[in-house]
């Protein structure tokens, strides 16, 4: 039996307005072993967290109990102040009486019962709760980066920058990422490619930076500060050490007709390319897929007109394992499948793009050389309609509940650009809303309806129907006009939703970060902890957590390098106790909690167990603490309950269901 | 039945097997029961007739811990039961020789009971591989004739199959028994409202006199110290003294062997109570299929059961309502 403590917190108003806390505390106090029960207006205050440092001296408290808010916001701090006090922190429990009642109910009589429940729970734990001693382990002062556009470069630039070692992996050929397809960039119309290249080239030349291209994460073990983690380098058919990048193999190579799909599939390459001018590395793969020498074994021209001896048919894929101390999650988006969207003929007519796609029908290294034409017939459009949130903003299962935020920017820029290259085109959009919040955004919209005279109507199209006559009929609503309207259109452009790039649902469960339902990274706090997962040593950088532009995610970059930064700058890490541990005399060496961890902290062996008398050798669990994250899985599924998660055992946790149900 | 005798000695002969594991002539003429026979003259006694229903699967356990081979007789559906102790390392294959045994159905003494037949001194046609159609029971009060197939086990009527999953050999002919849907009873009660389903399972569990032979008997509940009669969890009784038993012991149990029930049958034929307590186990299996695809624990002592497996490839817990992997 403890001497327990209880205190209850006020927030302000946002617990005692909807608690009575004066009758939690009364309550509190009719408990078994509670010597002490007060509140206060700001328990996580320096006067309050005094309060509970004399408390513990002047009672010679045991344990204390915390009614609060959650305690992913204070557990922490009450922990310092119990310990500060001379307790040992893992005996103070928080009863979180603001997110899980205050807030979500409105009754006060209701509330308070709850409250006076739920502190009855964490005193019934508290009472089980045994004093815990952290451990220490050390930090690989190297991280990861996964994912090479302008996210995971800035992010591993500025981790270099600082003096740590960072490694990228990127699956395609080249770094550079969704931003080395663009055009040109709002608000300032600068050329994408020459703001990107530049810090592409200097990523490549960092003497701290290693860039793995054509590779993938395969397995991620270890924890914060300690993954170790296979990446596997596919086989590029090509000496990345000979290979001086003459792009000669590219010119001689036959095989010509793959899509291309840095073009989006606009434009056409060969077998053996490299995805763009400016890639880095500036050394080609050859597409097994689609090269004559893998298919039929004849050819080889490639290995013939290179004078360097670089190409390599025998390459097999490689997998590297590297220690590293954290991991950057910078996996991008993709744009929407269109197949649920067959009202705007996407599929039926050439001359209906998404707007990726005129970003490449517009870049001088695209596949119209940067000339505006049709892709039917290359004749030039005189009527041009944008249709925006095709896909986002979309309530029903074909498309996304969110907003993709980029849409409305992206298309003021295409719709400006186009009337000022070419003045006789009349330019259309299609908005549910406009929205434009961001340094200089609104004027540059702005400008495209005022100055560059394009055409806004406020609807949504129902239809895109193509003619005969090889143009197309839209067919849409004026909702300020309050009429039906049809018109027709030479190129129809679809705002297409961002989604994140479908890899990242592979590498949060290898990562064990969760992703919410639209497949976003979920960040450990969203206001207070953006750029990091939940999951320790893990971080978040770019649209891999939710839909930004380029100055935002560059920001994101900065900020998760930051936290890395902050990280590796450790020596030693201090690990969470509430481990899970084996209690050989129960144990029966099934196996069953190894199959279900998903840290591999749980191996068997051998053990001379004494057991009241018998001395047998038996096949027992042994759990290595430092891979062990204290899920809890294997407690659940160990039928003998011989497995127990420090902190949280199965006593306190059906204490604590018990004082629920008392 | 001669057959498995004399190999059975001649492997112990041989010195291939240190001892036996089957079944022996029991105090009544309708209950064989499960024992050890060290030398040929003990095997005496051995016995292998329809009512041989119990699965030796378990007594494996403590064979495995003996110096060299135990020879062990499995019907087709206890094999399931010995690839899930060896999948969960609690027997050693090594150390057993395994006579896959025929089985034409077993039926029990209590379904004879049932059927209003008393005073019972001895059954005829009741041979393990060549059963008549129609029992003679010899009684105190004249003899009397059933059908075999009205008195055998429920687990046969809805029969996994006659193929024995492991073995070293096999010995004697099986048949087909299966004659009913074996999810039928589950659906039935999956059908009832809340409070019906609270009245079905109360008034069958009230019954539970808290004797522990489900637990005893169940290959699945073979941990060495189980939690009800471990001082650690609160959950060790002895007898049974309030409701503990209708409201929690046979859900924990239920729970505690999901996904590694093969649904073997031995709990609800050693009830004395007649508690259909393999319904439960039903239950889950039924669900573990619909969520995760089909599954049969036992299978083969190799691949990871849906609910003690962890992969990367895992569906997400709410897609597993959508069933399929």
């Amino acid at each position: 039996m403890q001497r327990i403590g209880v205190f209850v917190c006020h927030c302000g108003s946002n617990i005692a307005a909807t608690v009575d806390v004066k009758r939690v505390v009364e309550e509190a106090k009719k408990e078994q072993g509670v010597v002490h029960a007060e509140d206060y207006p700001y328990m996580c205050s320096e006067a309050g967290q005094a309060l509970i440092a004399a408390a513990i001296k002047e009672k010679n408290l045991g344990g204390i109990v915390v009614c609060s808010c959650s305690p992913r916001m204070h557990e922490a701090t009450f922990r310092k102040a119990a310990e500060r006090a001379g307790l040992n922190p893992y005996m103070v429990e928080i009863a979180n009486i603001r997110e899980h009642c205050s807030w979500i109910h409105k009754d006060m009589e209701e509330a308070t019962e709850k409250a006076v429940i739920l502190a009855r729970a964490a005193i019934a734990k508290v009472h089980l709760n045994a004093h815990l001693h952290p451990g220490e382990s050390a930090v690989t002062k190297r991280a990861l980066v996964i994912g090479g556009g302008i996210a995971g470069i800035q992010t591993a630039l500025d981790i270099a920058e600082a003096g740590y070692k960072v490694d990228i992996v990127e699956k395609t050929p080249s770094i550079g990422g969704r931003m080395s397809q663009l055009d040109k960039t709002f608000p300032t119309l600068d050329c994408s490619a020459c703001i990107l290249t530049p810090k592409m080239v200097e990523a490549a030349a960092h003497e701290n930076i290693t860039i793995y291209t054509y590779s993938e994460v395969e397995k991620v073990s270890g924890f914060v500060g300690d993954f170790s983690v296979d990446i596997r380098k596919k086989a590029r058919s090509v000496d990345m050490n000979k290979c001086t990048g003459c792009g000669l193999c590219q010119e001689k190579c036959p095989s010509k007709k793959s899509l291309s799909e840095f073009n989006r599939g606009l434009g056409t390459r060969s077998a053996i390319y490299t995805p763009f001018a400016q890639a880095i590395p500036n050394v080609p793969v050859i597409d097994r897929e689609s090269c004559i020498k893998f298919k039929t074994g004849k050819c080889g021209l490639c290995e013939k007109v290179c004078q360097a001896g670089a190409i390599d048919y025998a390459q097999t894929d490689e997998i590297i394992t590297e220690k590293y101390g954290a991991i950057v999650v910078a996996t991008g988006f993709d744009t929407i499948n269109l197949d649920k969207y067959g009202e705007y003929a996407y599929h039926e007519s050439p001359d209906v793009i998404t707007s990726l796609e005129l970003e490449r029908v517009m870049n001088a290294a695209g596949p119209t050389k940067g000339h505006l034409e049709r892709l039917s017939d290359g004749k030039a459009p005189k009527e041009i309609v944008f249709i925006q949130c095709v896909g986002s903003r979309c309530d029903d299962h074909r498309g996304k509940p969110y907003c993709s935020k980029i849409c409305c920017m992206y298309t003021a820029k295409h719709a400006m650009l186009i009337r000022d290259k070419y003045p006789d085109v009349n330019v259309t959009v299609f908005y549910i809303d406009v929205r434009t919040p961001g340094k200089n955004f609104d004027e540059f919209y702005r400008r495209a309806v005022e100055e560059y005279g394009v055409n806004y109507i406020k609807g949504q199209v129902g239809k895109v129907v193509p003619q005969p006559d090889g143009s197309l009929l839209v067919q849409g609503s004026d909702l300020l006009d309050g009429k039906q309207m049809k018109m027709r259109a030479d190129m129809v452009v679809l705002a297409t939703a961002i989604e994140p790039d479908p890899s990242v649902r592979k590498i949060a469960t290898m990562l064990t970060a969760s992703i919410d339902t639209n497949n976003f990274l979920t960040e450990a706090h969203p206001k207070l902890r953006p750029v990091e997962s939940p999951t320790a040593g893990v971080f978040l950088s770019g649209v891999c957590q939710g839909p930004k532009d380029i100055p935002e995610t560059v920001s994101q970059a900065g900020a998760a390098a930051v936290k890395v930064i902050g990280l590796l700058a450790k020596d030693k890490l201090t690990t969470n106790p509430c481990t899970a541990e084996s209690d050989s005399l129960l144990c029966n060496g099934c196996s069953v909690c190894q199959n279900v961890c998903p840290y591999g902290a749980i191996s068997y062996e051998d053990k001379e167990i004494n057991d009241h008398g018998i001395r047998e050798t038996r096949r027992v669990a042994v759990v290595n603490g430092a891979l062990c994250q204290g899920c809890g899985a294997c407690t659940v599924a160990c039928p003998s309950g011989a497995m127990d998660l420090k902190g949280f055992s199965n006593r306190q946790i059906i204490a604590e269901v018990d004082a629920i149900c008392r | 039945m001669q057959e498995l005798v004399n190999r059975a000695k001649a492997l112990l002969a041989d010195g291939i097997v240190q001892r036996v594991l089957g079944w022996k002539i029991g105090d009544l003429a309708y209950n064989p029961e499960p024992a050890f026979f060290e030398t040929e003259e003990a095997l005496s006694d051995f016995v292998y007739n329809g009512f041989c229903g119990a699965n030796l699967s378990k007594y494996m356990i403590e064979a495995s811990k003996k110096e060299g081979k135990t020879l062990v007789f499995l019907k087709p559906c206890d094999t399931y039961s010995f690839n899930q102790l060896l999948k969960e390392h609690r027997i050693l294959r090594e150390k057993a020789y395994i006579i896959g045994v025929g089985c034409m159905g077993k039926i029990s003494g209590e379904k004879l009971k049932e059927a209003g037949i008393r005073g019972i001194l001895a059954v005829e046609g009741a041979d393990a591989f060549s059963p008549a159609d129609s029992l003679t029971v010899k009684t105190l009060y004249g003899d009397k004739e059933i059908a075999y197939t009205d008195v055998m086990l429920e687990r046969c009527h809805v029969c996994k199959g006659k193929e024995h999953k492991i073995y070293d050999e096999i010995i004697g002919e099986s048949r087909d028994t299966a004659d009913a849907d074996r999810m039928e009873a589950v659906h039935a009660i999956e059908a009832m409202s809340p409070e019906e389903k609270f009245a079905f399972f109360q008034s069958a569990l009230s019954r539970c006199i808290r004797c522990n032979a489900c637990r005893n008997v169940c290959p699945a509940c073979s941990c060495r110290k189980c939690v009800f009669d471990s001082t650690k969890f609160d959950s060790a009784q002895k007898a049974n003294v309030d409701s503990f038993e209708e409201k929690m012991f046979h859900v924990i149990r239920a729970f505690h062997v999901a996904g590694r029930c093969t649904d073997c049958g031995e709990c609800s034929r050693v009830c004395p109570q007649n508690i259909p307590l393999h319904l439960f186990n039903r239950k889950l299996i039924s669900d573990i299929n619909e969520f995760y695809g089909e599954y049969q624990a036992g299978d083969d002592a190799e691949t990871k059961g849906p609910l003690t497996d962890f992969t990367l490839e895992d569906i997400e817990p709410s897609d597993a309502r959508e069933g399929g992997r």
